[in-house]
């Protein structure tokens, strides 16, 4: 801090701490110690806040516990959030490393930005594209009919496959480029070492490349889980009714229900989740906070 | 040696088909915006039409919902920009262990879901009485936002030489003109592609404005109600628009970026 002083003078040093407080403090930090303060108290009319009703309980997150159809929604919402970060994962991983180690340096960033078209265009707008392909008499069906792949047309939007689809594509990228990033960071000769000395592909990228890579993956699957539980426009452009996502019943509690404290308990769960899951990502691979977010 | 060739083949034909992956939904929705049926498809084709482009110009909500979008993307720039190279420049100045707990908070937004943030954000305003909309928008899409310039400035500032500031205060600059003059004029790419990724993730962001925005409308909350109730082409013309838009973006960049190359070779062998 001192150091900040001598170099920048006073004046400067206590502008850029206050910018920094503001945001620290008033955009992130005590809104999210509001929501956790508002998760415990119940939903009351203006009138009767600061009332004999207005107590601390924990009848907002009751309400979840008593609810088996929000708890199998939550349950449902993890569980199709871990499988689209595996599929991810696999997914971009060769893909990843063939980019990163195997083309022409040279043509690597023309690879990215066609990659990079979807991503410019907007989430909602990603989602909608699958909307249409996807649709009972959309082109997928039409095509897998004319190649006479199947016989009859498929309920893609019933069930979760399309929200899985409609996830993976959105959210793959972002998979994509992290794990490049780390491994365009591993010496190619090391790999190289790892193939003269006899050892196999497999055993290269074992012991190599995919240790080298970890905080590349560490940080792909946070992304990815995270944007899939937390994804609102995904589940609501391509879920049916048998396929809900946490987020909706958020969504419910907020705008239909008006029941903001019982929308923070529900927010909350899925703020713990979150945390949750990149605490076990950390520590199963070993990686700290700084090499996750880069 | 052939099995190496096939396992080349393979993953050769993978990037092919993962590029496909990736654009071909573009194409579909973008050749919707000119077929005309009252649905958006591209199958059956019934025939072309200029139609969903015209309904789109004369959508009054939607201009509303442009001019809201920009300001909320400008107002976001100029908010985030500073408060992110404010916390890079202080993070890099601060003890190790201070630090590692100061960047935990940094990044923390980034790891959260825009749902959480966007409800967090109403309802922390919302003690104050300030009710919701654009203004808060702006506010829970600078919490995160901030935290791509910083990680930005923050990753330009290792390649900074504090030294340079040390000679300009030896050499009588005053604070304000090392900042000014040395410092800053170091931070610009940084500086600049963080404006550029904070207008398009304001651009683009959809949790934290629907759950902050009140009553007004932007692009993509506009966009999402139309998918949700009544989904016409006119937002396919909309989407074929932004594509052509990024298209066009994306050549310019890569021809300069070639020009930029070759430049560079014709240097490396005609050193003169």
């Amino acid at each position: 801090m001192g150091e900040l002083i001598r170099r920048y003078g006073t004046g400067l040093s206590i502008a850029m701490v206050a910018l920094t407080a503001f945001w620290l403090l008033i955009l992130v930090v005590v809104p999210n110690l509001v929501l956790f303060e508002f998760s415990f108290k119940p939903y009351l009319p203006v009138a009767e806040l600061g009332g004999p009703k207005d107590f601390y309980s924990l009848a907002n997150y009751q309400t979840f516990l008593k609810s088996p159809i929000h708890i199998v929604i939550f349950g449902k919402t993890v569980l199709y959030s871990a499988i689209v970060t595996l599929i991810c994962l696999v997914m971009c991983y060769p893909l990843a490393y063939f980019l990163a180690k195997v083309i022409k340096p040279a043509n690597a960033p023309t690879i990215f930005l066609l990659l990079l078209i979807p991503l410019w265009v907007s989430e909602i707008l990603r989602s909608f594209a699958w909307f249409i392909i996807l649709a009972f008499q959309g082109p997928l069906n039409a095509l897998l009919l004319g190649l006479h792949i199947i016989h009859d047309p498929i309920r893609w939007l019933s069930g979760f496959n399309g929200v899985i689809i409609g996830l993976i594509y959105s959210y793959v990228l972002f998979m994509l480029f992290p794990i490049y990033n780390a491994i365009s960071s591993l010496d190619t000769n090391q790999i190289e070492a790892s193939q003269d000395l006899g050892s196999p592909t497999w055993r290269t990228h074992w012991r190599v490349v995919i240790p080298h890579s970890k905080p590349g993956i560490a940080s792909g699957c946070v992304m990815v889980f995270m944007l899939c539980a937390g994804s609102v426009i995904v589940p609501s452009t391509l879920a049916s009714t048998n396929s809900r996502w946490f987020t909706e019943i958020i969504q419910q509690w907020m705008f239909e229900g008006l029941d903001w404290n019982t929308g923070a308990a529900y927010a909350f769960l899925l703020l713990m989740l979150c945390i949750i899951f990149v605490s076990l990502v950390m520590r199963l691979l070993n990686v700290r906070l700084v090499d996750i977010a880069k | 040696m052939s099995s190496k060739s096939f396992g080349n083949f393979v993953i050769r034909a993978y990037l092919v088909i993962f590029l496909l992956f990736m654009l071909l939904p573009l194409v579909v929705m973008g050749g919707a915006a000119l077929n005309d049926s009252r649905m958006p498809s591209v199958y059956p084709w019934v025939g072309f039409t200029g139609q969903w482009f015209t309904d789109l110009w004369n959508d009054q909500v939607m201009w509303v919902a442009i001019r809201n979008t920009v300001l909320v993307a400008c107002a976001v720039v100029c908010i985030a920009v500073p408060i992110g190279t404010a916390g890079a420049i202080l993070l890099n100045s601060v003890k190790p262990n201070v630090r590692s707990l100061i960047y935990g908070f940094m990044v923390a937004p980034i790891l959260t879901p825009g749902a959480v943030i966007g409800i967090s954000t109403l309802l922390f305003w919302n003690n104050f009485n300030v009710s919701a909309g654009l203004h808060l928008s702006i506010l829970g899409q600078v919490s995160f936002i901030a935290a791509y310039v910083m990680l930005l400035v923050l990753a330009r500032l290792q390649s900074f030489d504090p030294g340079l500031e040390e000679a300009a205060l030896d050499l009588g600059a005053n604070h304000g003109q090392v900042m000014r003059r040395i410092l800053i004029p170091h931070l610009y790419p940084a500086i600049g592609a963080g404006a550029l990724i904070a207008f398009f993730q304001s651009v683009e962001n959809y949790n934290i404005t629907l759950f902050t925005r009140g009553n007004s409308q932007t692009l993509t909350v506009y966009v999402g109600s139309k998918i949700r109730s009544g989904i016409t082409p006119t937002i396919n013309a909309l989407a074929l628009i932004l594509i052509v838009m990024t298209v066009i973006a994306a050549i310019t960049y890569e021809i300069l970026r070639r020009r930029e190359q070759a430049r560079q070779k014709l240097i490396e062998v005609d050193p003169e």
